[in-house]
């Protein structure tokens, strides 16, 4: 997994609450195999009309949210199925963090699994950024995972706060699995003790 | 000694390691798989050359994207066609259990679990779907995990885990006529939202969910997620012991593990991170408006008005919803006309769900603007209401009766509403493009679907009490 330690990068918005993964990633698309090449479908229903131009009125279609790696939403984001596929087509659009002022769990989880940052704000401080980026084209925020801060160019700071061990874990870009591992005796013990 | 909740009893008895400023590592004695999204997990411990770690603890399905036409047939869609050879191929390379296609025992992740006795009091159970929540029902800890946790599982039995929190949902009351289970959990998720169990997981008690059958339980704690709660559980008892007992895969000495799964209810006074109370009587048959499952109201009501919001977010996702759903404020429920119902997926198609259907529909007909169909849960569900004559109920009555799978709940099979078809369904997700994309689904209990099919819109079931 790649380390995420600090991102800087242009915002887009996401102006709904309780955006679910069917959204993030509609069910005709989870029937391929792959881990990867999710992005093209990414809010396929809203991107598109009727499946192949893009839609105009949807917020991150305008130009100035090109090549944006962060985006910033409601609450609630990620609710629904547990379908990994949301990260992987956030991900593979090109986006590796994500800001809302709550997220479901799954997702939530899904996400650090992947190398993406969601990071929870408060209300309004997420209401915050949507005025700023909608006033400025081609707002740009940091993110430092290092110092679990959000800064911006014009003077926005907001700290936020992350499980120690996702933080640990996503810094150095750690495989869970291998980490597991390292109990393998315990696992083997635990077992032998339910046997028995 | 400290009064412990059942969730903390399991909980306890599963960590394999712990330390402060860390997840703990839980172990699991359940794993449920099917095809959707098993594949790059099973991909990925083939490329770093490992192997599922207790094979004989992990079992596979395939019911997301099958056809629910007759089993006979190709799967016409080359993608889904190889997504469940994948899933085969994988069963067969890593020594899992498979119940495939052409088995009497295939179904719904969800419904085969406890039909096969693989879900049982007091073991960790999880699943990639989030609607792992239904096992819950019989005193399990089980809970949906993404694809990379799939792979954890495979690959060490265990998974990293941060302690959710406690939350005590407590139902008591007589449960008038009409008010199904389905509508319990509905109101409950319109009480609390979707995000109100985030974090947390639940527990269902009180003489109203004591009352349920074990069937019924499930639907509550189906629908647990669509609280936005990580799991939802019921003690065992009487009725949980009786259901399991005889099953496949149920423990071999089951007298001692009765005795055992006894010490698992929640102990008196154990304390939660959070209680709520429901009045059964006050409750009544529920009909989701729009586009989450926590946008709820009673059939007797009307569609409401983003002004009766007061919080910005929920006013503009009923902006939204109407929008979507084609709904003007104001219009009574039982004046929505539907075009198509479904009875089927992991909250509805088991045989009491059949049943309680088809006891209603007996010697009626789907009104002429429906085009309905029943997709039973699983096989042994299917084969039950065959032998118990529903299926011919069903067809007479105009239904159409189909194979088993998840069909039309996620339509990833050609199971689709059309844009702007509205449709009464029996499943747990209301959201844009669900069931088909412009597709207007209205979640409701069987009975409910069961007489907007008859009547061609919404009806409040509990008129029929009297004839």
């Amino acid at each position: 997994m790649e380390p995420f330690t600090q991102l800087k990068g242009i915002v887009t918005l996401l102006d709904l609450p309780n955006v679910d993964t069917d959204q993030i990633i509609p069910k005709q698309f989870l029937k391929r195999i792959e881990r990867t090449g999710f992005g093209q479908y990414l809010f396929y229903d809203w991107r598109f009309v009727d499946g192949r131009a893009l839609n105009p009125e949807f917020e991150m279609n305008q130009e100035r949210y090109r090549g944006a790696r962060i985006l910033v939403t409601r609450a609630n984001f990620g609710c629904g199925s547990s379908r990994e596929h949301a990260p992987w087509s956030l991900e593979d659009y090109g986006f590796r963090c994500i800001i809302a002022p709550s997220f479901a769990d799954i997702f939530y989880n899904n996400c650090f699994k992947n190398g993406m940052l969601p990071v929870q704000l408060q209300e309004e401080q997420v209401e915050q950024i949507f005025q700023r980026v909608r006033q400025t084209p081609g707002y740009e925020l940091a993110v430092d995972l290092v110092d679990q801060t959000i800064r911006s160019e014009d003077g926005l700071k907001f700290r936020f706060e992350v499980d120690g061990f996702r933080r640990h874990c996503l810094l150095n870009g750690l495989d869970d699995i291998g980490l597991t591992l390292q109990y393998e005796a315990k696992i083997g013990e635990f077992e032998r003790r339910a046997a028995g | 000694m400290k009064r412990k909740t059942m969730f903390e009893k399991i909980w306890e008895s599963h960590v394999v390691h712990e330390e402060p400023g860390k997840p703990s590592l839980i172990y699991i004695d359940r794993h449920l798989v099917h095809e959707v999204t098993s594949p790059q997990a099973f991909e990925s411990l083939r490329l770093s050359g490992r192997k599922v770690r207790r094979p004989e603890l992990t079992f596979a399905t395939m019911d997301h994207n099958v056809p629910t036409t007759m089993r006979s047939l190709p799967i016409t869609d080359p993608i889904s066609a190889q997504q469940i050879e994948t899933l085969r191929t994988n069963c067969r390379e890593f020594g899992v259990t498979l119940f495939d296609l052409d088995s009497p025992e295939q179904g719904i992740v969800h419904v085969i679990g406890p039909e096969l006795g693989v879900t049982l009091p007091g073991v960790t159970l999880v699943c990639g779907d989030s609607h792992t929540s239904t096992h819950g029902a019989f005193g399990a800890l089980a809970f949906g995990i993404g694809t990379s946790e799939v792979e954890h599982v495979l690959a060490t039995q265990c998974l990293l885990q941060e302690r959710p929190k406690t939350f005590l949902i407590e139902v008591n009351g007589q449960r008038p006529y009409g008010v199904e289970a389905k509508d319990i959990i509905l109101s409950i998720i319109g009480q609390i939202g979707t995000g109100g169990g985030t974090g947390s997981v639940v527990e269902y008690a009180g003489d109203t969910i004591r009352a349920l059958s074990v069937e019924e339980r499930m639907t509550v704690c189906n629908m647990s997620i669509e609280g936005g709660a990580r799991a939802g559980m019921i003690a065992p008892d009487e009725k949980t012991f009786a259901y399991l007992r005889g099953r496949k895969y149920t423990p071999k000495d089951f007298d001692a593990a009765v005795a055992r799964w006894k010490s698992l209810p929640s102990d008196p006074g154990a304390v939660f991170d959070r209680k709520l109370v429901i009045n059964a009587a006050t409750l009544t048959p529920q009909v989701t408006w729009g586009t989450n499952p926590g946008q709820v109201v009673a059939v007797d009501s009307r569609v409401p008005s983003p002004a009766d919001f007061a919080d910005p977010n929920d006013r503009k996702s009923a902006e939204r919803a109407l929008e979507y759903m084609g709904l003007k404020a104001g219009t009574p429920i039982s004046d929505l006309a539907v075009e198509r119902v479904f009875i089927g997926s992991c909250t509805n198609s088991r045989i009491e769900d059949l049943r309680v259907a088809a006891q209603f529909i007996r010697g009626r007909k789907v009104s002429s603007k429906v085009y309905a169909m029943v997709v039973p849960g699983s096989q042994p569900v299917k084969k039950k209401a065959e032998e118990e004559g529903l299926d011919r109920i069903f067809k007479d009555a105009g239904f159409d009766w189909r194979e088993s799978g998840c069909s039309m709940c996620l339509g990833m099979n050609p199971d689709i509403l059309k844009p702007g078809e509205r449709c009464a369904s029996t499943s747990n997700r209301n959201f844009e493009g669900r069931q088909g994309k412009g597709g207007r689904t209205h979640l409701v209990s069987p009975i409910m679907a069961a007489a907007a099919a008859i009547e061609g819109h919404f009806v409040d079931v509990r008129q029929y009490r009297t004839n």
